[in-house]
């Protein structure tokens, strides 16, 4: 029975859905303010209906109900209570609920948030995410519905979630990844919006800044949190792979990143409109793209599981009916889009159209580089695959450019900004990034590496560029307390993402440099040299887990003569699929991971060994999170708060002033 | 023209010629890493090129596994279950390489062996490579393959 009510509620969020696209739209055209007026109660009981529908689905699985198909398929009575919990998501239907409510949430946000926007433009964006809540809610009850049940011989015990998958690292990822994709939703439906409206002024870049910079914060943590995932569950110690799938993330990512700058134009000089509004199709769209690579398994890639290609040409559907509609829209309305002012060739402006440029080229080819082989196929080619050496080569010296412009535009002004005397700090940071880069590689030690000089600078460029303008702002306000306190919360998220670029350079740089690798053959008491450190294997023992069996071997960490650590890696085989799993071991540190994996029984009591020691891998993730922290600080800005009339107050100013 | 045109014209130029270039890069790089995918017949016919980075697809022949005792050397054939490629390949095999299992390696092919630099097992025992779906269809044994794999 309750399964059921899970089912009805997905039903009545469909229904839901479809009165969310109609009305307030509707009301829009019609001028009829009681339709308008009823988008946000909609959007609410969108979001309520989701939420009872996800519920229903986790009490399925937490109650152990394998008459629902996919709790039989994705759990078990051995799996642990989290597990159960994050199994939602673990497998197609259930990651689509994710997705779904995820969508639901931030129509629920944009309703509740959305009181300083007059009430014909929310109605106007929650009638867009209503569209779009229709696709995908059609899409799950018709191909993908996660409440189909085994009735009524429901099996006595399920077949298990992935192995993979029984990790914390995934109850965290896809949650925090969708509200990325789904987050760039509502920046599509503002784009949408004041297209349908025609009200095509810089205010909708105020509305919708908030939105897109929360969904590139949380766009950025859900793609660390994957890479760091597949560092410690399936990568074998890489942290990167240019899979399609993280493909799928890092393209939409791209371009959110040139839609918040090309924002940041448009809301305070009015420039770039009809651009931004291209950026906001596209991001969503690419968005969807990803979950349709990742959904209808036409590429090869680790997170293909077995797929169903009909599902996939659903969402191609879908995504034709997107970009399709919302180009078409654009294409009648933009060229309405006027662009007033102008801007100097050196100007803030320019420095942000360098950027947007840069980061475009950079989403492009890697679109590219992932949609070739599917290109070629199509064509009779045959069956090519692109690797991790066309990504690298196309990928860092784009990287090198953006990052060498990166320290000129937070101290350019706008408009115009040709006084060399604004740029006398680089110099400095010139000098500093330079010296160390070419030193660095001989402290790091080993063969001279260009490649980390080249790096090491360019981490150290963008870096020490954000704290001397830390210092210069410092220097203005009068004080520490004087500039966080009335400096724009913008300015301190971008000096945290900024540094937090140059963190993760650093990483990169030093991992992909000088990681220290090695596959041994080793045996209970053998000894093998790991950096500083000396490794021995000292037991090898079987170990019963809660629903799986593990080769556990005991390794002692020497540092010089003194035992450091005793870590112990598992190769672990689950019951009820009979998957085998590596589980690593991995001793973090600030300037150095060591990380030991067993590989395989070689007979003997002997096993493969995988030993590394990976310096400074965890600044990779510790910028991630840099930036990310940097997106959410940025939104607590006071005039993101600011109600209409203040609005309309500020508008008859700037008109003034203009 | 005034500037603000001649501006944007500049500006537009500029972009149009830089995504050119950006392509056109972006094109070279692509066709200089690619790398093709062969069936183990199509390489027992010598249609692959030799000391080019190549990807082959098939199932790990039953029994055909051997372990170097002293090191970390593997050779393994890969089937289609019209020819076989003999592949050797040092370093830890993925946690889902057995005997019976799809499997995808590239590197290059050297006196007949196949020299691979990676091994490739998906982490799903019902998924199957595309790749590997691919070569059994070339050799019309898919439908014996399916009775005992779910797709």
């Amino acid at each position: 029975m309750i399964p059921e009510i899970g089912h009805f509620a997905l039903v009545l969020a469909f229904g839901v859905s479809i009165c969310l696209a109609v009305f307030p739209l509707y009301g829009y055209l019609t001028n009829q303010n009681g339709f308008c007026a009823t988008a946000k109660p909609l959007a609410l009981l969108q979001g309520l209906a989701l939420a009872v529908s996800f519920g229903v689905l986790m009490y399925g699985f937490l109650a152990h109900d394998f008459s629902i198909k996919y709790v039989a398929d994705n759990s078990n009575l051995d799996l642990p209570w989290y597990f159960r919990m994050s199994a939602v998501w673990g497998a197609h239907e259930g990651s689509l609920l994710l997705w779904a409510l995820i969508l639901g949430f931030w129509g629920v946000a944009v309703a509740l948030f959305s009181r300083g926007i007059p009430d014909h433009m929310s109605a106007l964006v929650l009638s867009v995410m209503g569209m779009i809540g229709v696709g995908f809610l059609a899409f799950m009850l018709f191909t993908s519905n996660p409440f189909v049940r085994i009735l009524p011989f429901a099996p006595g015990n399920g077949a298990d979630l992935n192995p993979l998958l029984q990790d914390p690292g995934l109850i965290f990822h896809p949650p925090m990844l969708y509200m990325g994709y789904v987050g760039l939703s509502v920046a599509f439906a503002f784009a949408m919006a004041s297209l349908i409206s025609g009200k095509l002024d810089a205010t909708w870049a105020r509305w919708s800044r908030p939105w897109t910079t929360v969904a590139w914060a949380f766009l950025t943590l859900g793609i660390a949190l994957g890479s760091w995932w597949a560092y410690y569950e399936l990568g074998w110690g890489g942290w990167w792979f240019w899979d399609p799938v993280e493909n799928a993330s890092l393209i939409p990512w791209l371009v959110a990143t040139a839609l918040m700058h090309s924002l940041a134009v448009t809301e305070k000089r009015g420039l770039f409109r009809s651009w931004t509004l291209l950026l906001a199709i596209a991001g969503f769209s690419l968005s969807l793209l990803g979950t349709f690579l990742v959904r209808s398994g036409v590429l090869n890639s680790v997170h293909a599981f077995a797929n169903d290609p009909e599902r996939g040409v659903f969402i191609l559907g879908f995504l034709i009916v997107v970009i399709g509609g919302s180009l078409t829209l654009y294409a009648l309305r933009a060229s309405k889009v006027s662009e007033p002012g102008e801007f100097g060739w050196i100007s803030r402006e320019s420095f942000l159209l360098f950027n947007n440029l840069v980061l475009t080229v950079m989403a492009v080819s890697v679109l590219l580089g992932t949609l070739y082989p599917l290109f070629v196929d199509a064509i009779g080619g045959g069956k090519v695959s692109v690797g991790p050496p066309f990504f690298n080569a196309v990928f860092v010296p784009l990287t090198a450019i953006l990052v060498s412009g990166m320290a000129f535009g937070p101290l350019a002004k706008w408009r115009q900004s040709d006084d060399p005397k604004l740029y006398r700090p680089l110099i400095v940071t010139l000098i500093v990034s330079v010296v160390v880069g070419l030193v660095w590689p001989s402290i790091v030690g080993g063969a001279y590496s260009i490649a980390t000089a080249v790096g090491v600078t360019l981490a150290l460029w963008i870096a020490i560029a954000t704290g001397l303008d830390v210092v210069r702002k410092i220097a203005v306000y009068g004080g520490i307390s004087a500039t966080f306190s009335r400096i724009e919360k913008g300015t301190i998220g971008m000096w945290l993402a900024h540094f937090g670029v140059g963190v993760m350079i650093f990483g990169v740089v030093m991992v992909e440099n000088h990681t220290e690798h090695r596959d041994v053959r080793m045996g209970v008491g053998d000894s093998q040299r790991l950096g500083s450190y000396n490794v021995r294997m000292t037991d090898l023992a079987v170990i019963n887990g809660p629903n799986y069996v593990a080769d556990q071997a005991t390794f002692q960490i020497y540092q010089a003569e003194t035992l450091y650590k005793t870590v112990t890696p598992q190769k672990r085989r689950y019951n009820a699929s009979g998957m085998v799993m590596t589980e690593s071991a991995i001793d973090s540190g600030f300037t150095r991971d060591l990380y030991i994996a067993m590989g395989e029984p070689l007979g003997e009591g002997d096993w493969a060994v995988r030993l590394s020691v990976k310096p400074f891998v965890d600044w990779i993730w510790a910028g991630a999170f840099l930036m990310g922290l940097g997106g959410f600080v940025s939104i607590t800005d006071k005039r993101y708060r600011k109600r209409i009339k203040e609005e309309k107050s500020e508008a008859a100013v700037e008109g003034a002033t203009a | 023209m005034n500037p603000k045109r001649k501006q944007r014209l500049f500006i537009i130029l500029g972009l149009v010629s830089g995504l050119g270039v950006a392509v056109g890069l972006v094109m070279y790089a692509l066709s200089q890493n690619i790398n093709l995918f062969f069936t183990p017949s199509q390489i027992a016919k010598g249609e692959a090129p030799s000391a080019q980075m190549i990807r082959v697809g098939g199932m790990v022949a039953d029994g055909t596994v051997e372990r170097d005792p002293q090191s970390l050397k593997v050779a393994f054939d890969v089937t289609d279950f019209d020819h076989n490629v003999r592949v050797t390949y040092e370093g830890i095999l993925p946690d889902l390489f057995r005997e019976g299992q799809g499997v995808v390696v590239q590197g290059r092919i050297n006196q007949g062996q196949f020299v691979a630099s990676e091994v490739l097992a998906k982490h799903d025992e019902n998924y199957m490579p595309p790749e590997v779906t691919e070569a059994l269809r070339q050799s019309g044994k898919l439908d014996q393959m399916m009775g005992g794999q779910k797709q």
